[in-house]
């Protein structure tokens, strides 16, 4: 049977599930994910039209796997690890099907230096080499999973390609393995580690609304649900851009073409406010986009998440961004669909939640087994159709990640943005990493976050009672909390992705930024319960100098601060005397 | 030889099933002749065991189990193309409907096509002036971007594409022979279809346009192919011929039905609406077609319209369509009825390329930040509009009266145009400026003082 990128044949009983075969004439590649008595399903990553009945299955006798070594870094993928750079070379243009199995580059000679001498016991997961990569990233070889024994023969320091057997390593049992540069890993397999360790870091990514009050740890996960036009991507593409991961593994799953071409033209031209290098050197693309086979983009999520456990055993903090992850459940539901398979809801297949929590699970903060530490953040956006919270994508989504920034559509239509809805985001991870801020700022934000968080709350529920009977009838008290609100909002959570100074914004200028808010506020409540009247608490000049201190102190200039808040200081004292003389 | 089967075990609307058949590769074409020596294209969507199920171009009628001949051609669905093509006006499987004679060529093209490789896509930054206040100002419209018209029944959607084919600027500068216009009608009525070709040649272009028409009493199925031949058609001008291609399409809205009409035949699992799972994967296979590729002088923009049932963007034709699209322009009822034309709402409006086409060196400097303030204080109207619903609008204070001025100005000036007005970009920007200086001074969070000073005075 042939449907869409479903097929069934015949005579497969020495076929395996999961097993990676290639298919028809053209050598399609597929996956075995059904077998029933003589019967095997196969899922096919290619385009099957003009695909023959009685054209061979051929199994590969291996899962689908990816080949994990060097050259990944500052390269894009598809769905299976197939170079699209080496695949425009070859094939123009447009990507035809029958490409067959081609992953990292073969030819391209890697300088080794090695960490093992002849004769040492190695272990699985230890460093035995490294590469450099990237200018940013070092490339750290690891003896693979389940090889552990003496080193046998070690090749001298130099260039040579993936293919190079670099180390023999004799087991207890006698049997010897060969290690090359690169290793093969199914991608359905979680890669093993030392042990999960408690999360306490923060991801620091330079956007005010997220390290401040819906802030993602490092290792945690996190959900970005929205309708088309709030800006999902582009908060995706913020984060890929300035949070402070060492590796992004980007899989743009199902999404614009155009997009992808944004990363690839973007990123060599940013500079990481870290290392000063471009953030192209430490980020991995993973393409499948829109138009691209349907069964590639279920796999690309997996590819993403195993490429970034291996960075992770090499030690490295990893932030993988799916985009979007609903386009991925989307596959799952077309290819159950093409199975016959008894929906769930909407169509979705019952093992929906079941998958999505094995994807977001392979986050975490863990010991490696080389004893280092090493994260996976993983960021989905979601696609809920019609904007939609309660869809299953997104309900289902909510019950396995700990951070949840619903964007929201009324926020983006007036181009607030980041359009993070600030009454229904929330993060599980501000208690956890409460240590964190009082280390890396000298002081707790919890208060000032709760106070803040308040304001924005108390403003909601205002703003309903200024839709009935219109702003002048409250209490002066009531409208300066509409108006620190407002300079919340405009000033402190709108962030302006183009600008160059509040694009990345570092940690200690948000929190300043804050309280330069708070004081606003305190000095202002001081003044009105003074009686003061609101119109002259309001001082329009002082309240638009905080709003767009945003853009006039630059991030190297943090210290002018202190400047605005002797401002207020010096505007409120006077006001004061002169109200009480 | 090819054979030729004599048997259906099945004719069900627009699919047919036979079984017992030998060699048959997924989606090839078949040539299906009924027992009066009338002949009809199918496709194959599925094959299972020996048996095969056909989708059938045209009307099934007369087509009986017995006597019915069916052959399999051994190739795709594809379609001669040619430099000829312009001018000319096709059905929906790409055969000539203009009395013109059939087009040779030696290629024949895949209707299908295949996905552009992301890594040879050139990131689209050249702005398109189509001469509307509401599209070039606010939701800027740039070559090589797919931004779709989302309408309602009524609404004059039609005009508004045939005043952006009449006024768009998509010829580059070194001279205006290298661009054309395909345009794809997917089941749209005798009379819209004769809009257009009148509009086209008002305009002063039908030698450079493209039909490909499937009228609403036009088979079905001719309906998922008609989209896929322009596009076909669209490619081979873009990248083959070099030309700036524009791609309007109406109505999505029918294409998509079409496509659930063949899935409820195929008793395939429904997902919204009755929608098939694969309704996503399908409107993208048409729309990221647009685009434009490193090295290559041509490009295809594509302007899908569709209306939305009942007026809502959250059905699942305009919200998958909005996912895929860079963009929409969104027509309001409402404006509409107060006689705006056009009656575009730009709030849930929005053109996700003219971040990087807009500004200094593509329009003007001062463009982003002004096309930010329109957005926000035109939100900002919409509150105080439904607050003077509920206190009047004499008790509204002193600064929400300015807002009510300028959302009247805003509307009325900005979004208004005459259906030949042709307004410049400085036009656009500087009437923008003369409508926020209605506003208070203060209100204009969004601009830098800099340009206020410069543009305000």
């Amino acid at each position: 049977m042939i449907n869409g990128p479903v097929i069934l044949g015949k005579n497969m009983t020495g076929f395996k599930m999961r097993e990676m075969v290639t298919v028809g004439e053209k050598k399609l590649i597929g996956e075995i994910i059904a077998i029933d008595g003589d019967q095997g399903t196969v899922q096919v990553y290619e385009e099957t039209e003009g695909l023959r009945r009685g054209e061979q299955i051929v199994s590969t006798g291996k899962p689908l796997s990816l080949k994990l070594g060097p050259g990944m870094i500052g390269n894009m993928f598809d769905g299976i690890q197939r170079p699209l750079k080496k695949i425009k070379e070859d094939h123009g243009s447009f990507i035809p099907e029958g490409i067959g199995l081609i992953s990292l580059d073969e030819e391209k000679l890697w300088e080794v230096e090695f960490q093992v001498e002849e004769g040492d016991y190695v272990k699985q997961g230890q460093i035995f080499g490294t590469i450099q990569e990237s200018p940013l990233i070092t490339h750290r070889l690891l003896i693979p999973v389940g090889v552990e024994g003496k080193v046998t023969f070690r090749a001298v320091p130099g260039e040579y390609n993936i293919n190079k057997v670099l180390l023999k390593i004799l087991d207890l049992k006698g049997e010897e393995h060969e290690v090359k540069m690169y290793q093969e890993w199914p991608v359905r397999l979680q890669r093993p580690v030392a042990e999960r360790l408690q999360i306490d870091k923060l991801l620091i990514t330079g956007q005010r609304v997220l390290d401040i009050f819906f802030p993602i740890a490092k290792g945690g996960t996190a959900a970005i649900p929205g309708g088309f036009g709030t800006g999902k991507t582009m908060t995706q593409h913020q984060l890929a851009k300035w949070s402070d991961a060492d590796i992004i593994v980007y899989v743009g799953c199902g999404e614009r073409g155009n997009e992808m071409t944004e990363v690839l033209e973007d990123f060599p031209e940013l500079i990481d406010p870290k290392s000063n290098r471009p953030i192209m050197e430490r980020t991995v693309l993973i393409a499948n986009t829109s138009n691209m086979p349907v069964a590639a983009r279920e796999a690309s999520i997996y590819t993403g998440i195993t490429m970034a456990e291996y960075f992770r055993d090499m030690g490295y903090n990893v932030a993988i961004m799916a985009d979007s992850t609903s386009r991925w459940a989307e596959a799952l539901r077309e290819i159950s669909g093409r199975l016959e398979e008894m929906p769930a809801e909407e169509g979705y297949p019952a093992y929906l939640p079941s998958r999505l929590a094995q994807f977001y699970e392979r986050a975490g903060y863990v010991k490696t087994l080389q004893g280092d530490t090493g994260s996976i953040t993983v960021i989905g956006a979601v696609s809920p159709a019609g904007g939609d919270f309660s869809e299953p994508v997104t309900e289902n989504t909510k019950r396995f990640v700990n951070v949840f920034l619903g964007l929201d559509r009324e926020l983006a239509y007036s181009r607030h943005y980041p359009a993070i809805n600030w009454l229904n985001s929330y993060s599980g991870y501000s208690e956890m990493i409460k240590r964190y801020y009082e280390k890396e700022l000298g002081e707790s934000i919890e208060d000032i976050r709760k106070k803040m968080l308040n304001l924005l709350f108390e403003e909601s529920k205002l703003l309903e009672i200024v839709l009935l009977v219109g702003e002048d009838v409250l209490p002066d008290d009531q409208r300066l909390i509409l108006e620190i609100a407002r300079v919340l909002k405009i000033g402190f959570l709108q962030q302006n992705a183009f600008h160059k100074d509040d694009t990345y914004v570092p940690l200690r200028k948000q929190i300043d930024m804050l309280k330069t808010i708070e004081l606003l506020y305190d000095r202002g409540l001081q003044s009105v319960k003074k009686g003061i009247p609101i119109s002259v608490v309001r001082n329009i000049e002082l309240y638009e100098d905080i709003i767009k201190m945003k853009y006039t102190i630059t991030n190297d200039d943090i210290e002018k601060i202190q400047g605005l808040n002797a401002r207020i200081n010096e505007f409120y004292n006077q006001l004061e005397s002169e109200y009480s003389a | 030889m090819k054979r030729e089967y004599l048997k259906l075990d099945r004719v069900q609307g627009a699919l047919i099933e036979l079984s017992k058949v030998h060699s048959v590769g997924y989606g090839e074409i078949a040539q299906i002749e009924d027992r009066l020596g009338n002949s009809m294209v199918g496709r194959v969507i599925k094959i299972d065991g020996d048996n095969v199920v056909v989708q059938v171009f045209g009307p099934t009628m007369g087509i009986s189990v017995d006597n019915t001949k069916v052959s399999f051609q051994g190739k795709a669905f594809e379609i001669p193309l040619s430099k000829k093509i312009l001018g000319r006006t096709f059905n929906g499987i790409g055969d000539p409907i203009d009395g013109g004679g059939d087009i040779y060529s030696e290629k024949l093209y895949n209707i299908n096509g295949r996905p552009i490789n992301p890594v040879s896509r050139e990131y689209p930054r050249n702005f398109i002036q189509t001469g509307i206040s509401s599209i070039d100002g606010l939701t800027t419209l740039i070559r090589g971007q797919k931004l779709p018209i989302f309408s309602g029944a009524g609404l004059p959607h039609n005009e508004l594409a045939a005043q952006i084919v009449r006024q768009a600027k998509i010829q580059s500068k070194d001279g205006d022979s290298n661009f054309s216009i395909v345009f794809a009608a997917i089941g749209v009525k005798h009379d819209e279809a004769f809009y257009f070709e009148d509009a086209f040649r008002k305009a002063g272009v039908q030698e450079k346009v493209v039909m490909y028409i499937n009228y609403a009493d036009d088979p079905i199925m001719e309906r998922i192919t008609a989209p896929k031949c322009a596009l076909a058609a669209a490619e081979y001008l873009a990248y083959e011929e070099n030309q700036h291609v524009l791609v309007i399409m109406t109505d999505i809205t029918s294409y998509g039905e079409a496509l659930r009409e063949v899935s409820s035949l195929r008793e395939e699992v429904p997902s919204r609406k009755g929608y098939p799972g694969y309704l996503y994967s399908d409107l993208a296979s048409l729309y990221e077609r647009a685009g434009m590729i490193h090295g290559i002088n041509g490009s295809v923009t594509l302007i899908p319209i569709l209306t939305m049932p009942n007026d809502d963007i959250t059905h699942p034709i305009p919200d998958l369509t909005g996912y895929i699209t860079e963009g929409q322009v969104v027509l309001e009822r409402s404006l509409d009825q107060k006689g705006i034309y056009p009656p575009i709402n730009v709030l849930p409006s929005l053109s996700r390329l003219m971040k990087d086409g807009i500004g200094e060196g593509f329009t003007r400097e001062d463009h982003p930040e002004v096309s930010n303030q329109l957005f926000s204080s035109y939100s900002k109207v919409q509150e105080v509009r439904a607050l003077a619903q509920i206190v009047g609008e004499e008790d509204l204070s002193e600064k929400d009266k300015y807002y009510m001025k300028f959302g009247d100005a805003f509307e009325g000036r900005f979004v208004t145009q005459s259906l030949n007005e042709n307004r410049d970009i400085e036009d656009t920007l500087d009437l923008a400026w003369e409508l926020l200086k209605i506003l208070p001074r203060e209100e204009l969070d969004r601009l830098n003082p800099e340009l206020i000073a410069k543009y305000m005075g």
